[in-house]
């Protein structure tokens, strides 16, 4: 052993590299779709997300090393965008003067139900939102907080794992969450409101 | 049920977010369900909250471009 370890990869070796390589992008490229649909709603627009994405894929093809198999490979992607994103300076462009109210949890129902006639089936009355209505209140949410919804309640992303990407505790992603959802539900219900006047 | 000093709804509505994430105690989470047993008006925003979490999951989902994707695995390394 001592005299191998002084030896040039052999070909095998280098050959067995090349097939964990290959192994990794492939496993990487057929996660997209999943990487994208969380990085559209963390970057402020579609151009931003799709430079953003492929930013992270560059990065990710040439530190595959770090990655160690059998992890979770999607968290380990994400992590690499939200440190992209980060350091594009998205946090200090985007943070809103004041921050928006939050309403109970039960409030966007109560105004959903209110304005609508007393519609009293629950599936109808979401359908009130329209798809513009959903994505402008999310956007609205100021970004520590939409970051979490993004990845927990879009990306399905355990609580660990968002903690792990943010770089937080665990403590932090589930009260971000929690007045996150809050947040978009206020936002919500106001354009609800808006669209109702 | 409760000795809780605070209305049962109110106490219901605190609860919602964490039994949906399925993150409340055995005994929180009975508490909750037996509330919403009797509670037509809890269950209904309940039932909302679900359908909303569906709701804003696929409006905000879209799909990339077939462009994009080729970019992606165009920044493979090729083998030498």
């Amino acid at each position: 052993m001592t005299v191998m370890a002084e030896a040039p990869l052999d070909a095998a070796q280098i050959a067995a590299e090349a097939r964990d390589r290959v192994r990794f992008e492939e496993e990487a490229l057929a996660l997209s779709d999943q990487v994208f649909r969380v990085a559209r709603h963390l970057a402020g627009s579609r151009d931003e997300a799709e430079d953003l994405v492929q930013e992270t894929y560059a990065r990710a093809f040439r530190s595959w090393r770090s990655y160690t198999p059998g992890t979770n490979l999607r968290a380990w992607l994400l992590r690499i965008l939200t440190n992209l994103n980060i350091d594009r300076g998205r946090r200090t462009q985007r943070t809103p003067q004041t921050m928006p109210l939050e309403a109970n949890d039960y409030y966007l129902y109560d105004k959903l139900a209110e304005t609508g006639g007393g519609a009293s089936d629950e599936d109808r009355v979401v359908e009130r939102l329209s798809q513009d209505d959903i994505v402008s209140a999310l956007s609205a949410v100021p970004h520590d907080f939409r970051d979490v919804i993004v990845l927990v309640d879009i990306g399905d992303f355990s609580y660990q794992d968002a903690a792990q990407i943010l770089d937080i505790p665990i403590g932090t992603v589930m009260s971000r969450l929690h007045r996150g959802r809050r947040i978009l539900k206020r936002e919500l219900a106001e354009s609800v409101l808006e669209d109702a006047s | 049920m409760t000795d809780s000093p605070q209305d049962p709804c109110a106490h219901c509505e605190e609860m919602m977010q964490p039994y949906l994430d399925h993150i409340l105690t055995e005994a929180e989470r009975i508490e909750a369900e037996l509330h919403l047993d009797d509670c037509e008006w809890c269950r209904r925003r309940y039932r909302f909250e679900e359908s909303l979490r569906t709701y804003v999951r696929q409006a905000v989902s879209e799909p990339m471009s077939s462009a994009l994707k080729a970019k992606l695995a165009a920044l493979r390394i090729p083998l030498n």
